[in-house]
């Protein structure tokens, strides 16, 4: 007699915790590849899942076994087809070893990498480890659930606790007058005669012709009231929940960065990871997410993705430009009233001599009326992130926008050296998620 | 039941499964494995689980429960990557050797392919299982569970008091000599760590009052005669020389704590348990395969499965006892399933229906006996290599057209030995059975010497067979991960 047992519910990933020591064990690789393909990706990709493949080394299984090769050999093969004893076969070049004498490799081993897949999760929380992120911030944006259900009219089949009780009343009501159930207080002022009439001790006979009559009504009555039933299951109506993206609004990031010569691979790395932090922000909050791409030397244009991190363009810095056609895109394709307008600068803090006043002029009196949060980072030195501690102190387009910031709260700016300290800068950002965001 | 099966009808229709159907199919099967074939069986635990719980159980070398380690953790990726890929599919089924004896289904199978599974899993290994003489002596098919479970447990508390990171360092090392660390030639000795303790008592009482202080104070010359004496007399004293890796290091490591020899007991405890599956691949999947395939049949005849099911099961059948020749794109050499197969129904045809050669070759078996009878013992007694020695016949080495490659170190050439032809049969056939003997192709390493009083170098002899040397850069990290657990210096002999 056999047990049948169905384990399909049972949990599935039992595998987890070894899954997650295995990755522990490959950490730096996994790093380091993680790392790779955030500078890769573009930025509103960046929170996929990603193949990986580590180096073989570290994670391999040694054993004591034989050398695949050398030796004297005999085996047994099968499908001869035109071989006589003695016949000799050549041995394929050293180097590439042949069909035969193979055993005792076990699966995985010679392969030099080792090649899984990273889940969205797993990615994330790697690409969050340098970033230094509190906790709260680092749940928050793995979340993917960003839909929440709304109220969407009423259904007739539901669970009990989605009963909308004053729906169904209402159309057990309609019914009962449609279908002319006699009321309770029809049926108990009869019942009141029939008692009255029983009561008398010697009625007459159109007393008991009266009596006869009611009591055929009253059962009338009663037959009705039971084949009309006070609450039919046809009256029931439940509540309905539509799965909705939550709060559904559009917004639209713009980037806006020096690329002149002096903006190196490091800055743009830097720029480009705080690019992807405030992206996954935004992505979470807003139904519809678009990106805006300014780069700018003495003259700003809007590129792709593509063009704003990797191509090269020589001249000057004035950075108003990037601010100017922010402010005419804008106008042109984004109004306020209907998009949530985010901004994140990066620059390595240099400007066109003169420029710097103009940008706050222009920050201060019209960017950011329209704008929802305007995060900027002046990217320096490691060296010289030490020595300029001090948040006066700078060159001349960090002296003008600390007076945007003194203005407006939802500007932000700081300095950043290291990939730690760029959550800072959208600290505020982050720590307001609870208020309320949507834009007039 | 009785008067359905009289009357023909099918056990079921169609591809979808349900649970009535699986007993229904179950009953029916069991009653063919049971009359017919009087095959003797563990009770059944049959559990139907989803592809994410197979590779689980794929990634945990095929036990539903295991230790945590990050090997496990890899394998269960490698696993997944290659299925999502759809470069392999998943496995039927998974049988575990316990008593009762667990086989896993796939949910994803159709009824047809629940049924193959069944008759070949819940029978076919579990007949084997529980009969074959490897798996009665070597293996603990009753406790197997449990042990694991307290391992799984017992491994946990260690990362709870030591760290996650020492235990999986210790891991490592662990597996790295867990298949040198079986007993192949005596059984595990059985002993528990309070008859450990007693023994190791008296000898200490024995050897004090075999000390006299007064001779020992004057006599301390040192020939070399002693010195061999001495040396002789400690490998006695700690069973050297020793072949379970493992075991030595687990009683005699200078620096092992205590909890950190129960996880090597643990480790090679799982060792031995496989240990009689890697000698009886051929014979395992054969007999699987012969009993599922005589099952089906049989139930194909009385009318219980659908022309459609047993077309089905016969697809499944056929790929996999199919032996690809050795220039085919997906040769894989020698596979098992094949050639258990191939011989067992051999065997079916000597008995009933044996030819001239037979007789010659198989006087005691051709045509004389009842072929279940033979086929039972011959699961009972033997392993690959000695099947293959003992039943392998002309027959099957001229169906698979096999033939003898010789391979010598320093020649160009690979040089055709025998063929299937008169005078090759015999070279063929001891070839063939020597090449699945696990002492061939495992490496035969074993610890010498060991002086703990001296150096403490652990001394390890590899004994080379037809000249096949260890692989180099396997046997650095392997013996660094040795190593580590002895503590002090280890090196090879030569």
């Amino acid at each position: 007699m056999a047990h049948l047992i169905d384990r399909r519910l049972n949990p599935k990933d039992k595998s987890l915790g070894n899954r997650r020591r295995f990755i522990r064990r490959v950490r730096t690789a996994v790093k380091k590849a993680v790392d790779e393909s955030v500078r890769r990706r573009k930025i509103a990709d960046v929170d996929q899942q990603e193949k990986i493949s580590v180096p073989s080394e570290g994670i391999g299984e040694p054993h004591f076994r034989h050398a695949s090769q050398g030796g004297y050999r005999r085996t047994v093969a099968t499908g001869n087809k035109k071989f006589r004893t003695g016949d000799k076969i050549q041995k394929p070049r050293s180097g590439q070893s042949g069909q035969y004498g193979r055993e005792g490799a076990s699966e995985g081993e010679g392969e030099d990498e080792f090649l899984f897949v990273l889940s969205r999760d797993e990615f994330l929380s790697l690409f969050f480890e340098d970033l230094e992120l509190p906790d709260m911030v680092k749940r928050s944006l793995k979340e993917i659930t960003a839909a929440k259900p709304q109220r969407r009219g009423y259904t007739a089949s539901g669970t009990p606790a989605n009963l909308s009780v004053a729906r169904t009343m209402r159309n057990a009501f309609g019914r009962r007058i449609a279908m002319r159930r006699p009321t309770t207080a029809e049926t108990q002022s009869l019942m009141q005669q029939v008692e009255e009439l029983e009561a008398l001790t010697k009625p007459d006979e159109a007393q008991e012709a009266e009596l006869q009559a009611l009591r055929d009504k009253l059962d009338e009555i009663q037959r009705r009231r039971r084949h009309v039933p006070f609450i039919d299951p046809l009256d029931v109506r439940y509540k309905y929940f539509e799965t909705r993206p939550e709060p559904a609004a559009n917004a639209v990031m713009f980037c806006l960065m020096d690329v002149s010569a002096s903006m190196g691979e490091r800055e743009k790395d830097l720029a480009k990871q705080f690019f992807v932090l405030l992206h996954l922000f935004l992505k979470q909050r807003y139904d519809k997410l678009e990106l805006v791409f300014i780069r700018h030397t003495q003259v700003a244009n809007e590129v792709d993705e593509e063009t704003f991190f990797h191509s090269r363009q020589t001249g000057g810095t004035v950075v108003s430009s990037a601010l100017e056609k922010m402010k005419k895109i804008i106008e042109a394709r984004y109004p306020p009233s209907l998009w949530n307008i985010y901004a994140a600068q990066a620059s390595d803090g240099e400007n066109y001599r003169g420029d710097s006043d103009l940008c706050a002029e222009l920050l201060i009196e019209d960017l950011m009326k329209r704008c929802q949060y305007f995060a900027y980072t002046e990217i320096v030195d490691e060296n010289e992130a030490s020595l300029m501690n001090s948040e006066d102190s700078g060159m001349e387009l960090w002296r003008a926008y600390r007076q945007v910031a003194a203005a407006w709260p939802n500007f932000a700016m700081k300095r950043i050296a290291r990939p730690a300290d760029i959550y800072p800068v959208l600290h505020e950002l982050f720590a307001r998620k609870s208020d309320g965001v949507t834009n007039g | 039941m009785a008067d359905r099966a009289a009357a023909g009808v099918p056990l079921f229709e169609g591809a979808e499964w349900d649970f009535e159907k699986i007993q229904r199919s179950y009953d029916a099967i069991e009653r063919v494995a049971i009359d017919d074939l009087k095959l003797d069986v563990y009770p059944n635990q049959i559990e139907i689980i989803s592809y994410q719980q197979m590779l689980d159980a794929y990634s945990s070398i095929g036990m539903p429960l295991m230790y945590r380690h990050w090997s496990f953790g890899k394998r269960f990726v490698h696993e997944e990557q290659l299925y999502r890929k759809g470069a392999h599919g998943l496995a039927y089924e998974i049988v575990i050797n316990s008593d009762p004896c667990i086989s896993y289904c796939l949910e994803d199978n159709t009824m047809a392919l629940q049924v193959l599974v069944i008759a070949h899993a819940a029978f076919g290994h579990n007949h084997f299982f529980k009969n074959n003489h490897l798996f009665r002596q070597w293996s603990d098919a009753q406790g197997i569970l449990d042990y694991l479970d307290y391992a799984r447990s017992f491994i946990a508390q260690c990362e709870e008091h030591h760290g996650e990171r020492e235990v999986e360092q210790l891991l490592d090392a662990a597996h790295a000599l867990m298949p040198s660390s079986v007993f192949r030639h005596r059984r595990p000795p059985h002993t528990s760590l309070a008859d450990e303790r007693a023994r190791q008592r008296e000898r200490r009482i024995e050897e004090e009052r075999a000390v006299h202080y007064l001779w020992d104070a004057f006599d301390h010359p040192e020939p070399s005669a002693k010195a061999d004496e001495e040396a002789r007399k400690r490998k006695r004293e700690m069973g050297l020389p020793e072949e379970n890796l493992l075991y030595f290091v687990e009683r005699h490591s200078p620096v092992l704590k205590h909890w950190q020899r129960e996880v090597l007991r643990i480790v090679r405890n799982i060792a031995q348990y496989f240990y009689p599956q890697r000698q009886t691949k051929v014979m395992n999947e054969g007999c699987a395969c012969f009993v599922h395939y005589h099952i089906t049949n049989a139930l194909h005849g009385a009318g219980l499965l659908t022309d459609g099911a047993m077309l089905e099961i016969l697809h499944n059948h056929t790929n996999v006892v199919t032996q690809p020749g050795f220039d085919a794109p997906n040769a894989v050499g020698i596979n098992p399933y094949a050639l258990g197969f191939a011989m067992m129904q051999d065997i079916k045809r000597i008995c009933t229906e044996p030819t001239e050669e037979d007789r010659e070759w198989f006087p005691d078996i051709a045509g004389s006996r009842e072929w279940r009878e033979v086929l039972k013992d011959a699961w009972a007694n033997y392993r690959d290599e000695s099947f293959v020695q003992q039943f392998l016949s002309p027959h099957i080495m001229r169906r698979y057209r096999m033939f003898t490659l010789a391979d010598d170190e320093g020649d160009p050439f690979y040089t055709v030995g025998a063929i299937h032809d008169e005078r090759g049969y015999h070279e063929l056939r001891d070839t063939l059975a020597r090449s699945l003997d696990v002492s061939e192709f495992d490496p035969d390493i074993q610890i010498v010497d060991v002086d703990l009083l001296g150096d403490r170098c652990l001394k390890l002899h590899h004994a080379e067979r037809n000249g096949v040397s260890l692989d180099a850069r396997s046997r650095e990290a392997t013996l660094s991960h040795l190593q580590k657990i002895w503590g002090y210096e280890v090196a090879f002999d030569d």
